[in-house]
């Protein structure tokens, strides 16, 4: 199992993203500026300020070279992770369905919060067990799900809402508590808590192993089958 | 006469053509102005630095590099140093603040070392009474938030006080510390004739020009706005690309040496790195590529536009450098060389534009004797009154932990991102002191200083500000290695205080013996003064420390019910310049609580190896706001009550009195405390319940602990 | 020719940077003021305007989100 890791100029977090998928399996850096997806088994979009976060957030890194590979690879049917900007990115790129909007109050906002896993069925929550709490950081200006409330509900009934922030804990305003989704297809997920800074009970918790060992567990059954 | 209006006095200009042998020219006279300022020359406060104590054992770096650096073991070195951006955060906060962390960081990147936290200490007027003061937290605390978390380094630490002292003159200073394996060290001594000097990163344009001059090293009157326009913009993202392109030429061995531009621009680094190498250099302005056109050649030199490096490179890996600094979007051009000359000669194609000998610029501003005198009558008015009598113990302990100089520094914190890079193992709030994982073993850091009690008894408080400092490593666990400050004071040309500064110096140097901690680097600020008077004296205090094991770092909070809850130390508090004679508007004024430096180092050496051996469950300094508040912080920070009984008749100076960097509260099975060799140990009470029940002699009062947290969660969120 | 790129946040989208704005500017004196919003103004040189949607609608803007506006300037 490999994980490649998208280098943009600007991302914070994706070394803290390598050292979190090598704890599951071997992690790859891809740079943004070249095509090489270097065979990879699943791709991690991983959070920072892309380019600065100039214009919107997650908006020009979506037309870096390496992101044009992600998208074939993911409209092959190929796992990829985006966290905090990466989920941005995603969004940007139609990737993922929605956007993200600044926080409520305007402020970046770094705490630990609970969030409750809706689906435990997917691959990138297998995992973990339907209505557990795992503890896990935001970090963020720019994380406020939004879509339009129709699109809302369309992502709820086709089960697409695989993260939400657990009651009272919404540190951002987002629609319907919504703290990650995924694509139609299941294997694109976005979410704005940072599961690779919650690999390590020493740092804080360890609760968003959970996510890289269920993308492992789900390439691997690909593999065996 | 122009060379007034550029700071220079009389005699310095008299001085400066005596060395030249003639008039300086226009670049010149700007090059001198700046690099014979206080900022860059610290012209008052170099014979008294000379005090400080600078050699330890652990000292890779010491004052007078980029930052100072320390060796950890394991072939690994940290690099920190704090810095003040006053000035320029008073006139503009938010990038004030923000470029202040911008500047820091450089700092610590030109040695080679990778920046993995931002500690910062501020200073602001009384937020309830001052609208300025809300401005100016607000913003600065953001400016903070979005240079440091857009570029991907934790701010894991910090304190703010609120003095009306600061109202006009706030303070902003920023820590950094950084990693680097021992062999990517370098220092920022040019050599090499031939060289090529490259400068990397942002372009020139006309950012603080004059600053340096204008802006650090004169008090602010009535035309603060007319200043505006020489404030830096910060730009965190072309910073975030100058450090890894820096670490990845040092991690290639591209560079000879390195420098970051900061204060004076290009005058002053180029200066610096000469003047160390001992080589000359020149420069050619025309090939500084510029962001606005029409730049005269002096704007070019004293330019402080930020995110920019100067570094010498070998003539045949110049392309394999402009290759590397391509690869991460980031300016490259050479502009200039080494000389086997002894001056820094400025170009503009075939024009000399400037022509000094290093040594007059660096080595030769003129260093002035203070005169010190102590006030005859007191320098700080009494504050406001917020208390008037009358109230109970507990009343005063819920007082306390509401006010601004105590209450929870959560609403700022959060905004900070304390956890990328995935190092920390003790956040805001967590311990007394931050703790980073190093994989083999652990480093602590602490910031601090108390200005109230600095204007009430110089020579002790910097005293206690070292001990306090070293008090939160030691409940982490962590031995200090080094520290680094940041001396904030008012004009030291006034002989109260020229005193001041002397007293305080004093201080800290018999701190740091007694500790046995050298200081590795620092900042002077001089001059942070109002027409109403001078800031509180206020030097601050950044320490690092090592632990052997970061899953045994200390904690704060209680921990368990049960445990045995005892003071430890030998704490004698008093009421002078503590936080609850400021709520009932007493004038700080000393002396302070005898400080027995060797008793309290024995104690802080016991503590930590108490917290290393795992006796201790939880480990807190008392400090601001004395024993009550101390007791209550463990108890919020744990989520647990206490029953406490003290041996005292419970009056103000037991309850709430304070001797900073001398007691701890400390908590653990009662055996493991007795066992532990604690010196004064004296169990106090139990951890358990759901509240703080204390007494001591007649004084008996219970307070749930959620009264404790509403209060101290509610005191800054109001304001921040 | 020299255009101006007017971004604002659609309308009925939770906008707290036009809330801030309006819950400041009475604290300041200004009263009888509604409905602010803040966007953003990008200035170009283009070559040619015929680009300039497709621009606003790949990259200047997020459709989703916001709404764009496009105006000459001399």
């Amino acid at each position: 199992m490999k994980f490649g890791i998208v280098r943009f100029p600007g991302s914070c977090d994706d070394v803290d993203a390598l050292l979190a998928a090598e704890r599951v399996g071997e992690a790859a850096m891809l740079w943004h500026a070249e095509r090489d997806l270097q065979d990879v088994d699943a791709v991690i979009v991983p959070g920072g300020f892309s380019y600065g976060d100039y214009l919107r957030a997650g908006a020009i890194a979506r037309f870096a070279p390496v992101m044009e590979e992600v998208a074939e690879f993911a409209r092959a049917g190929g796992l990829v992770l985006g966290i905090c900007n990466g989920f941005q990115v995603l969004c940007e790129a139609g990737l993922l369905p929605g956007a993200l909007l600044p926080n409520v109050s305007l402020r970046f906002i770094c705490r630990q919060v609970g969030l409750e896993v809706v689906r435990s069925d997917t691959a990138f929550t297998c995992a973990a067990t339907a209505g557990s709490r795992l503890s896990i950081p935001v970090k963020h200006t720019t994380g406020r799900f939004y879509a339009p409330e129709a699109e809302l509900d369309r992502l709820q009934a086709a089960g697409q809402v695989l993260l939400r922030y657990a009651p009272a804990q919404n540190p951002n305003g987002s629609a319907r508590d919504i703290a990650g989704v995924a694509n139609e297809a299941g294997n694109v997920f976005g979410l704005m808590p940072h599961p690779e800074h919650a690999v390590d009970p020493l740092t804080g918790s360890a609760d968003g192993l959970t996510i890289f060992e269920s993308m492992r567990a789900q390439v691997a059954d690909r593999i065996s089958v | 006469m122009r060379h007034r209006e550029l700071g220079l006095t009389d005699a310095e200009y008299e001085l400066i053509v005596a060395k030249l042998g003639r008039e300086p020219g226009h670049v010149e006279l700007a090059m001198f102005s700046l690099m014979w300022s206080e900022h860059c020359a610290y012209k008052h406060s170099k014979k008294l630095l000379r005090r400080l104590p600078t050699e330890g054992p652990h000292v890779l770096l010491g004052p007078g590099e980029n930052a100072g650096v320390v060796d950890v073991g394991g072939g690994i070195a940290v690099a920190f140093k704090v810095e003040s951006h006053n000035h320029p955060s008073a006139v503009e906060p938010f990038q004030g603040a923000a470029t202040g962390v911008g500047g820091i960081l450089r700092d610590v990147f030109a040695v080679g070392a990778r920046p993995i936290a931002v500690l910062d200490s501020l200073r602001f007027g009384e937020p309830a009474t001052s609208a300025r003061s809300r401005f100016l937290l607000e913003r600065a605390v953001a400016g903070i938030g979005h240079y440091g978390n857009s570029i991907g380094v934790a701010t894991v630490g910090g304190e703010i006080y609120f003095e009306s002292s600061y109202e006009q003159n706030c303070l902003i200073n920023a820590m950094c510390l950084g990693l680097a394996p021992r062999e990517r060290l370098i220092r920022s001594a040019a050599a090499g004739p031939g060289n090529v000097l490259v400068l990397l990163g942002a372009l020139t344009g006309r950012d603080g020009i004059g600053g340096a001059s204008v802006l650090a090293s004169a008090e602010l009157g009535e035309a603060d706005d007319a200043k505006r326009p020489s404030v830096q913009i910060g730009d965190p993202f072309a910073e975030k690309k100058l450090l890894e392109c820096s670490l990845e030429l040092l991690d290639r061995r591209l560079l000879v040496s390195l420098q970051d531009l900061g204060a004076a621009g290009l005058t002053s680094s180029s200066a610096e790195m000469a003047s160390k190498g001992e080589v000359g250099l020149d420069i050619d302005v025309a090939k500084v590529p510029l962001r606005e056109p029409g730049m005269e050649s002096f704007e070019i030199m004293i330019s402080e536009s930020q995110e920019r490096m100067l570094g010498v490179v070998e003539p045949d890996r110049v392309a394999e450098v402009l290759a590397v600094c391509e690869r991460w979007e980031t300016l490259a051009t050479p502009i200039g060389e080494v000389t086997a000359g002894a001056e820094l000669r400025v170009l503009r194609g075939e024009t000399v534009e400037a022509e000094i000998p290093v040594a007059a610029l660096v080595d030769d501003c003129p260093l002035y004797d203070l005169d010190p005198a102590a006030p005859d009558r007191p320098l700080y008015a009494a504050p406001p009154p917020l208390l008037h009598g009358g109230e109970t113990p507990d009343e005063l302990l819920l007082a306390l932990l509401a006010s601004a100089n105590i209450a929870s520094r959560r609403p700022v914190f959060e905004q900070y991102d304390c956890i990328v890079q995935s190092r920390t193992v003790r956040r805001p709030d967590a311990a007394d002191a931050a703790v980073l994982d190093l994989g083999r073993g652990a480093i602590a850091v602490s910031i601090d200083g108390n200005g109230r009690r600095v204007a009430g008894d110089p020579r002790r408080g910097a005293a206690e500000v070292v001990f306090e400092c070293a008090a939160n490593l030691a409940c982490v666990g962590a031995e200090p290695l080094g520290l680094t400050n940041c001396l904030n004071f008012g004009n030291p040309e006034k002989p109260h205080v020229a005193w001041q500064l002397t007293e305080a110096v004093e201080g800290l140097a018999e701190a740091c013996e007694a500790l046995t901690i050298p200081v590795v680097g620092g900042n002077v600020s001089l001059y942070n003064e109002a027409p109403t008077g001078p800031i509180f004296p206020t030097p601050v205090v950044g320490m690092v420390g090592k632990l052997p094991d970061a899953a045994r770092a200390g904690r704060l909070g209680l921990a368990h019910e049960g445990d045995a809850i005892a003071i430890v130390g030998s704490f004698t508090p008093g009421l002078a310049c503590s936080e609850l004679a400021k709520l009932r508007g007493a004038a700080p004024e000393g002396p302070l609580p005898d400080l027995d430096r060797a008793s309290a180092a024995a104690t802080h050496a016991a503590v930590r190896e108490a917290v290393r051996s795992g006796a201790l469950a939880s480990a807190h300094d008392v400090a601001e706001g004395g024993l009550a508040v101390a007791l209550a912080e463990a108890c919020l920070a744990g989520g647990l009550g206490a029953e406490v009984a003290l041996a005292g008749e419970g009056g103000d100076a037991e309850l709430f009195g304070e001797a900073p960097g001398r007691a701890f509260i400390v908590s653990g099975a009662e055996a493991a405390l007795r066992g532990a060799a604690l010196p004064g140990l004296r169990v106090i009470g139990r951890v358990g319940g759901d509240a703080l029940e204390l007494s001591a002699g007649a004084v008996q009062f219970k307070v749930a602990l959620s009264e404790l947290r509403a209060a101290r969660e509610g005191g800054l969120v109001q304001f921040a | 020719m020299r255009a101006r790129v007017l971004v604002r946040p659609k309308a009925g989208i939770l906008d707290p940077q036009g809330q801030a704005v309006e819950r400041a500017l009475p604290a300041l004196g200004f009263s009888g003021v509604r409905n602010v919003h803040v966007g953003r103004l990008i200035e170009l040189d283009v070559e040619d305007p015929a680009h300039l949607p497709e621009m606003c609608e790949k990259l200047l803007s997020n459709p989703l989100i916001e709404d764009y506006e496009i105006v000459e300037a001399s």
